[in-house]
This record gives structure tokens, C-alpha cells and sequence, in this order.
């Protein structure tokens, strides 16, 4: 009773809050200065099982320097929209750009740096040398490899942890490792599949500040995977909404809070009118089947 | 001071010594395991060895059933030579000899070592080529696999002599012949282990070479090949021991006057048992350390490689 209540008044505070929240797929973009371009965007995996369709009529574009969260129901399509970014995945269905060209012309110009679910360091490679196996690849010379391996560890704070092996960092440390693998040749746009996803609330919360931080620094553009809602909304500049069966945005979100975010704006009356947003665009999409 | 340095002083461990040491770790195991085993190789040899002693004897038996027994655990040319005959053959035969003497072990335990090495060498080249073929080209997979897993099933004693025999008619002779038996059967469990090691990589580890556009060459170099190290290694260690087996193997067709297979031939020819025995064991040292050696390189390796140390 007492809830339900407490809920009425809440939704209602919402409303008023809520008007300038707009769907961003009304605003229309200049597609030439989009990082990523989606258009019909449509992926059906063949099983052995028959097809499963993991994304379907995708939508969106986005602009250089955001910070766009992917939020939604297990199994929505949210890694497999990444991945079509970083040319892991082919589409079965329209078209997409990356820098204005196509995935696999953006992966060979090394447009962007992918932060995986699982931390995924080479367990043979020193803390140090996982970093350097983008720069080593990319053929970068010792003495500016040394430079930016220095420079990304203390980004992320593991400075000191250099000559460890994974094995020898905690979770945390080693997602944050091979969030400065991700960093250290300086792409421009950032692919982030739930990286924070196993870690405990107060690393998420260091980590996430700093990753704020850090895109405020640089103008990246970043793309990010998450469950948590407070986290798609502390992070994002917009944050899609996302349905499975088949895998669908259902909703793109505006964030109107500042660029300028300390940890306490997530008690803010703004930051939970838009969290209320999102989960009541996700709980539309749960009752789609 | 001194009573915080020494780690483990003063919970009671320190007094066992010795003897913790032994019943904690695998010594006392295959201790008594080996004393079991000589025990039946006592009993044994002095069932296989009676009848043809009793023969001897005769009607005039000298001496007791203890000198009876004393008799037919030191025959000459025994059915089944007894371990200490044995025992002492291998001790004279390595430490009384000089090295280069045709009686000593060490000499002939050296020569098949020479090949085996070789052989092993050669064959675990060959064996981690043909995997990286198979690896990188779809086709080699299809059409060379089975002709290697039958190259396996064919018994190798029948094909070494023709080896042997086909590879003297074209004036090689020495070394290379046994050493090619050797890696006839060393290739094949490092071909194996090869192929599964260097398609170990999880996909999110090549994934994130195909994210940084790597070519083929260096996801080969930075990621295939250090993932299979451990693979290889074990691979390594059963193929060692084939390629000891190759080269006794490959001396016994042709004669040779010198190795663990030579030895063995001409101990069987003369019914020189005890020589034969010791040759035997001889091998078996020979392979043990072979093994050990492999295992201590995996070892050495895996740890620069950041393995955690068990
Ligand atoms: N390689 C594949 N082959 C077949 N089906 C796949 C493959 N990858 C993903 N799928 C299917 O596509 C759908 C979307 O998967 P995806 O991994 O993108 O979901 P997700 O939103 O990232 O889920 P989660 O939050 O659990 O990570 C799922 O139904 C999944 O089973
Ligand atoms: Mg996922």
C-alpha cells in the first residue's frame, strides 16, 4: 500500500521532470559528422537450432564525442551490436558506418579500442607487455611504447603493477589493465562491453569516475554495455534502450544532467527522473513477450 | 630477530625431519613399490632358473637347499637373470670401464643417446611444421592427417629395416638412419599436440587480435605459439621416449656394433641374459632422464612465461 503509494508520487514528480526528455531519434543528426551510423541494422545468426535474430531495423547514430550506454535484458543484442562495430560480426540486414566508412575499412584504420566483458590479458604477457601488444602490432617503437605503457597504467592507476602477471592482479585491476590496453594507441572511439560488469559497487564506482574522467579529458567517443542502470546513467550523454526476441532499441534516452558529474549527482531528483525513465523503457520491453 | 626469519620454526614440523620428509613426499611410495618389485623379480627368477640348475646338479647335489638357492640366483647364462646380477653387470659396466671401451654402458647408452637426440630433434621440427601447415591451410588438414595417423599404425619394427636398408643403398649410413626412425616416431604425438595447442587461443584472445587488424604472421608469433608452449611440452615429453624407442629399434637391423639396441642383439645372440638385462636398464635410465630433462625445460620455460609456480 505504502509503496505503491510512495511510487504514485514518485512517477508523478517524473512527469514533470520527464517533458524534456526527448527520444534523440526525433532530433535528427548530420550523418557526416557521426561516429557510428546505423541504418535498418539487422543481424540473424543461423543455428543449428534454425535462425535467431539478434538485432533487428537498428537505428542510430552517433556523434562524435559522446558517451552512449547500451542497457537491456540479457540476450538483447547489445555485444552483438558492438561487435558489428569492431567488424566482429557481419550484418545480415542494412547499413552501417563507422567513421564514414565501412567496419572493416574503420577496423584497418584501428579506429577504435575494444574493452572485452572478460579482461581478457594474455596470461603469458607481464601487465606492461599486454599493454604493449596493441602498440607492438601497430608497429610503434620501443622508446614511445615505453612512453605510452607508462602513461595508460597511471591512467588507470596500476602504476607500480608493471612487471606482474595477471594471474598476480586482482579482477578489478586486471579489467582496468585491459581497459589501458584499450587506451594506449589512442583511438578515438571506445567500445566497451560491460566492463565493470564482475567487480565489486565501490571499484565501479572509482572506476566509473574515473572513466568520466577521462573522456571529459579527451573527447573520446565511447560506446558502453551495461546492466546496472545507475551506471548507464551516471556515465552516458544518451543511453539506448534495448528488447530481445528479436533484439531491438526500444528507447533512446537524452541525458539532460551536466557534464560535470560528482558520484553525489546520482541522489539528485534529475538522475532519477532519468533512471526511472530508463527501467520504465525497460520494463516495456519485458512485456513484449 | 632470528626466531621471526626461519619460516616454520617452532610448529612442531622441525623435529620429523628425515623421515616427515620421506612419508610427505613420493620417495617412500616408490620405494616400496621397487622393493616389492625386486622381491617378485626374486621369486621369479628363481622359479624360472631351478629346473634347469636341478638338471645341472644332477644326482650329486652339493650343499643344502641355501646353496641350492645361492646356485641358481648366479648362474651364468641364466633363464632370468636375478636384479643383483643385474645390478652389479650395470654398476661394473658404467663405473669400472673406461668410456670409450666396447663393454662399457656409458659408451653404448651414449651412441643411442646421440640418435635419439638427433631423432628427437628432427622430429619435433617436423612435428610442430606440419601443425602450423595444418593450422594455417584448410586443405593440408584434410588431405595430410590421415596419411599421418596411418603412418603410425604401420609396425615400426617391420618398416626400420627397410629404412635402414633403402637409406645404406643410397650411402647413408651412421647416425642419420637411426635418427630418422626416431623421428619417424617422435614427429607424430608433437604433430598432434602441436595442432591442438596452437588452436588453444579463446576467441576473445583472437578477437582482440582481429580488433587491432594484426596479419596472420603476427597473431601466429604474439599469441598462437606461446599459447601452445604447454602443449608442446607435453607433447615433447611422450615424444622423447618414442624416439629412444626409435633409435634402440633402428639398431637392431642393421647390425650395429655399438648402442642399446646393438647390445641387446648380440646379449640375446650369445644368451649374454645378465648383458641383456643391463642393457635394458641401461635404456630405462636413459629415457628417465631424457623425460626429467624435458620436464625441468617445460619447467624453466613455463615459469619465465608467468606460470603460477604450484
Ligand atoms: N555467435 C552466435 N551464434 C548464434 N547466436 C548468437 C551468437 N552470438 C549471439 N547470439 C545470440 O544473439 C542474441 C544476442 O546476443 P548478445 O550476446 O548480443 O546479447 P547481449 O545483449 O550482449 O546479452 P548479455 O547481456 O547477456 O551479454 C542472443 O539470443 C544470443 O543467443
Ligand atoms: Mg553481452
Amino acid at each position: 500500500m505504502d509503496r505503491s503509494l510512495k511510487l504514485l508520487s514518485f512517477s508523478a514528480a517524473m512527469n514533470v521532470i520527464a517533458s524534456p526528455l526527448k527520444p534523440a531519434d526525433v532530433v535528427p543528426r548530420p550523418s557526416g559528422a557521426s561516429v557510428v551510423e546505423a541504418r535498418g541494422l539487422g543481424l540473424t545468426f543461423k543455428t543449428n537450432d534454425g535462425p535467431v535474430q539478434a538485432l533487428t531495423d537498428v537505428n542510430l547514430s552517433i556523434g562524435k564525442g559522446e558517451f552512449v550506454s547500451f542497457i537491456g535484458p540479457s540476450g538483447c543484442g547489445k555485444t552483438t551490436f558492438l561487435r558489428v562495430i569492431a567488424d566482429l560480426e557481419r550484418p545480415t540486414a542494412g547499413t552501417i558506418h563507422v567513421n564514414g566508412m565501412t567496419p572493416e575499412q574503420a577496423r584497418e584504420a584501428r579506429a577504435y579500442g575494444y574493452v572485452f566483458q572478460a579482461a581478457a590479458l594474455y596470461p603469458w604477457r607481464t601487465i606492461e607487455h599486454n599493454v604493449a601488444l596493441p602498440l607492438e602490432i601497430m608497429g610503434i617503437g620501443k622508446a614511445e611504447r615505453e612512453e605510452r605503457i607508462k602513461r595508460t597504467l597511471a591512467l588507470v592507476n596500476l602504476s607500480g603493477f608493471e612487471k606482474k602477471f595477471p594471474w598476480q592482479l586482482s579482477g578489478g585491476m586486471q579489467q582496468r589493465a585491459s581497459i589501458a590496453r584499450a587506451l594506449a594507441f589512442d583511438a578515438d572511439l571506445l567500445l566497451m562491453d560491460e566492463p565493470f560488469g564482475a567487480l565489486d559497487e565501490i571499484v565501479r564506482d572509482h572506476l566509473n569516475e574515473q572513466l568520466l574522467q577521462l573522456w571529459a579529458r579527451t573527447n573520446k567517443t565511447i560506446c558502453f554495455v551495461t546492466h546496472s542502470i545507475p551506471e548507464a546513467v551516471y556515465l552516458s550523454t544518451r543511453i539506448v534502450v534495448m528488447s530481445p526476441r528479436p533484439g531491438r532499441v526500444t528507447d533512446v534516452i537524452e541525458s539532460t544532467l551536466p557534464h560535470e558529474r560528482p558520484l553525489d549527482i546520482r541522489e539528485t531528483p534529475e538522475f532519477l527522473a532519468i533512471a526511472h525513465r530508463v527501467r520504465e523503457g525497460l520494463r516495456a520491453g519485458h512485456s513484449y513477450d | 630477530m632470528s626466531a621471526i626469519a626461519a619460516p616454520g620454526a617452532g610448529t612442531g614440523l622441525e623435529p620429523l625431519g628425515l623421515w616427515a620428509r620421506l612419508s610427505s613426499g613420493r620417495t617412500l611410495p616408490v620405494l616400496s613399490i621397487l622393493l616389492v618389485l625386486i622381491a617378485i623379480w626374486y621369486v621369479a627368477a628363481f622359479s624360472l632358473n631351478a629346473p634347469f640348475q636341478r638338471r645341472l646338479d644332477g644326482e650329486s647335489a652339493p650343499g643344502g637347499t641355501l646353496a641350492f638357492v645361492e646356485r641358481t640366483l648366479n648362474q651364468a647364462k641364466p633363464t632370468l637373470p636375478s636384479p643383483h646380477q643385474v645390478a652389479q653387470n650395470v654398476l661394473e659396466n658404467t663405473f669400472l670401464r673406461k668410456v670409450t671401451s666396447n663393454r662399457s654402458l656409458v659408451y653404448h647408452a651414449g651412441v643411442t643417446l646421440s640418435s635419439t637426440v638427433l631423432g628427437f630433434v628432427l622430429g619435433t621440427t617436423l612435428g610442430i611444421l606440419i601443425a602450423v601447415g595444418i593450422v594455417h591451410v584448410v586443405t593440408l588438414e584434410r588431405s595430410l592427417m590421415p596419411w599421418i595417423i596411418a603412418s603410425q599404425t604401420v609396425p615400426i619394427l617391420a618398416v626400420a629395416p627397410m629404412i635402414i636398408v633403402v637409406l645404406a643403398a643410397v650411402g647413408i649410413t651412421g647416425l642419420l638412419p637411426k635418427a630418422l626412425i626416431s623421428t619417424y616416431l617422435s614427429f607424430f604425438p608433437v604433430t598432434v599436440g602441436m595442432v591442438k595447442g596452437l588452436r588453444s587461443p579463446e576467441t576473445n584472445h583472437l578477437d582482440l587480435m582481429h580488433t587491432y587488424n594484426a596479419s596472420p604472421a603476427q597473431t601466429f608469433w604474439k599469441l598462437r605459439l606461446p599459447a601452445s608452449v604447454p602443449f608442446l611440452f607435453a607433447s615433447m615429453k611422450v615424444a622423447v621416449a618414442a624416439s629412444l624407442v626409435g633409435a634402440i629399434v633402428g639398431e637392431l637391423p642393421t647390425g650395429a656394433v655399438a648402442g642399446i639396441g646393438a647390445k641387446l642383439l648380440s646379449g640375446a645372440y650369445y644368451s649374454q641374459t645378465v648383458d641383456m638385462w643391463a642393457a635394458l636398464v641401461a635404456g630405462s635410465v636413459v629415457a628417465a632422464l631424457l623425460v626429467t630433462l624435458v620436464g625441468i625445460a617445460s619447467r624453466v620455460v613455463e615459469r619465465a612465461m608467468g606460470a603460477r609456480p604450484a
